[in-house]
């Protein structure tokens, strides 16, 4: 391989890493949602940027995306260097200055944080097991499938597919039980059947209406705030 | 007063604004935040439709003329309620305070309700000028901005001791509607800043208080639903749904409309344009057009009935505010319905 072919294939692999990396509250991808404002491989460095719907979007989630995003774009093979940076915000530099000393999000907020975020995560991951439920559900229920007889069925009667896939990586990331023979719906608290099943599936659909009016909120913001996105993404 | 198809509607636009965000008013040392917020407001109005769209000069600082023709020549609003947002911390006489809305209400009478804030950081200074300004302006409402920064404060919480205190004065002064916007960048900064918890704790302890929840609690509809179906005096304030959703996301306003309504129901949710943000003529006559479209998605909500729509539009709020509305513009026979709660399996 040539030295631009080297890195030709390295940007493509730091832009797949980003693509591993998720908003936690929309639940999907910084590539996707347009996070992604610069993505640029020179040898061994990585330099990535990223830019969010408002200046004041909330610290908490702004952090974990970028700490994230540097985890994913250090891990990938060659990359020697990464730098990930917040751009257009009000706490990019508490932010950037955190995530490149490692510091933690309470350490990075001294006297405005009082500890880490992984229960904020969870919490989210939880909303998104939820929401990708009621996906999973109106699809069955829409090729037919009696609502009385949800709860007897198991992921493995879900139709493969991207929705069915995300749902069981979610269920996978809190330890939820996740293979085709579990069942289809779980209370992603215990992990066990939904004391309610109706009020269950209720939560699931108004979740998901939640998540997704957020997402066009945010989607439609940005678009406002970065009228020609698109042009960077992807590019070097 | 808006007329469709025979039918006559009472508009209350439950949150509107007379803000002062030009570079002028910005407090030196903080100009960063002061642009960045109302940049922030200003990409929300892309929401809109393109022709609503204003230029950033006129939206950081519109006249009072301009205002009023938004709202009541074109707009269709019969009442509008001023929602103050201090923000004095960025803008050196505040972003939009009560004493200039109050202002403007002075000479417009009948026009305005005039909302004002507390703050329990302010301590009892603070509780002494709020009390005078509830006696001056004749509030009857509240808005309250937990979000707020004021020194390395970022923010405060209703299940503050403190903020019990000012809530049993409003019991006292009768200020009974408690506007709560919940936005970013609530101390500490590590929990989540939309959370409606503290909404839950007061709307529970002060019975006789009605708390407003503006913009839905957006981006957390799922646990404002979750926590207003348990809190009977809990409402849903509009503000943003109609604005943000209506337009640019028709489909997702299809399905918060119908969420709102299946948990809060027709008689909590209350219509604000959110001026300058968004202005209301759109908003009204969409709203009175739209309906539950016919999609497989949405088959758990049924279409909006005129006598509901009166409700969100004004009728919910009038009752609120004990505002007047004309014989012609009632309801024939107003019942409470309760919410649904949770679907037929």
């Amino acid at each position: 391989m040539t030295a631009a072919a080297q890195v030709r294939a390295r940007h493509a692999a730091v832009w797949r890493a980003l693509g591993t990396v998720r908003d936690p509250e929309l639940d999907e991808p910084l590539t996707d949602l347009g996070f992604v404002a610069r993505c640029a491989v020179e040898g061994g460095s990585a330099l990535v940027e990223l830019r969010l719907p408002t200046y004041f979007c909330a610290p908490n989630f702004a952090f974990l995306m970028v700490a994230d995003a540097h985890d994913a774009v250090a891990a990938v093979p060659g990359v020697v260097s990464a730098q990930v940076r917040l751009v257009d915000h009000f706490a990019a530099e508490a932010i950037n200055r955190g995530v490149a000393a490692r510091a933690g999000f309470a350490a990075s907020f001294e006297g405005e944080a009082t500890g880490e975020l992984d229960e904020l995560r969870a919490t989210f991951v939880r909303k998104a097991v939820l929401a990708g439920t009621d996906r999973v559900c109106r699809a069955l229920l829409g090729a037919g499938v009696d609502r009385e007889r949800l709860p007897e069925l198991t992921l493995g009667d879900v139709p493969a597919g991207a929705d069915r896939d995300r749902l069981r990586e979610r269920r996978r990331e809190l330890g939820l039980p996740h293979g085709p023979g579990d069942p289809l719906i779980v209370d992603p608290d215990t992990g066990g059947p939904p004391r309610d099943v109706a009020r269950h599936l209720g939560f699931a659909r108004l979740t998901r209406a939640s998540q997704e009016a957020n997402s066009g909120v945010c989607r439609g913001m940005l678009r406002v705030r970065y009228p020609h996105r698109g042009e960077e993404e992807g590019g070097r | 007063m808006y007329e469709k198809d025979g039918e006559k509607y009472f508009v209350v636009d439950g949150h509107t604004h007379f803000w002062d965000a030009s570079p002028q008013n910005w407090v030196e040392g903080q100009e960063e935040y002061a642009k960045g917020w109302i940049e922030c407001f200003h990409a929300y109005q892309g929401l809109g439709p393109a022709e609503t769209h204003w230029p950033i000069d006129r939206f950081q600082k519109y006249s009072e003329e301009l205002m009023m023709h938004d709202l009541f020549e074109v707009g269709h609003v019969d009442v509008a309620i001023f929602q103050p947002t201090n923000l004095r911390q960025w803008y050196r006489n505040g972003f939009n305070t009560t004493e200039t809305d109050a202002a403007l209400a002075e000479k417009h009478p009948g026009k305005f309700r005039v909302n004002t804030y507390f703050d329990p950081r302010e301590g009892d200074a603070g509780m002494k000028a709020f009390e005078e300004r509830v006696r001056r302006y004749d509030c009857k409402g509240v808005k309250l901005y937990t979000a707020e920064w004021m020194g390395d404060s970022r923010g405060w919480s209703l299940k503050d001791p403190e903020a019990s205190r000012y809530l049993e004065k409003c019991e006292e002064l009768g200020v009974k509607n408690i506007h709560i916007h919940k936005g970013p960048t609530i101390w500490p900064l590590d929990k989540d800043a939309f959370d409606v918890s503290d909404v839950d704790y007061v709307a529970t302890n002060f019975q006789g208080l009605n708390f407003i929840v503006e913009h839905v609690g957006l981006p957390r509809i799922e646990d404002f639903c979750f926590m207003a179906t348990q809190e009977r005096n809990v409402y849903a304030g509009l503000a943003v749904v109609v604005g943000g959703l209506m337009h640019a996301r028709p489909k997702f306003f299809a399905k918060v409309m119908g969420e709102l309504m299946f948990w809060l129901g027709e008689d909590k949710l209350i219509f604000g344009a959110d001026y300058a943000i968004w202005e209301p003529r759109w908003q009204v006559e969409g709203f009175v057009d739209w309906n539950m479209p016919a999609d497989e998605e949405l088959s758990d909500f049924p279409p909006l009935t005129v006598a509901q729509k009166k409700k969100i539009l004004g009728l919910n709020a009038a009752r609120l505010y004990d505002i007047d509305v004309p014989e012609e513009l009632r309801l024939e026979a107003p019942k409470v319905v309760e919410p649904v709660g949770v679907p037929n399996p």
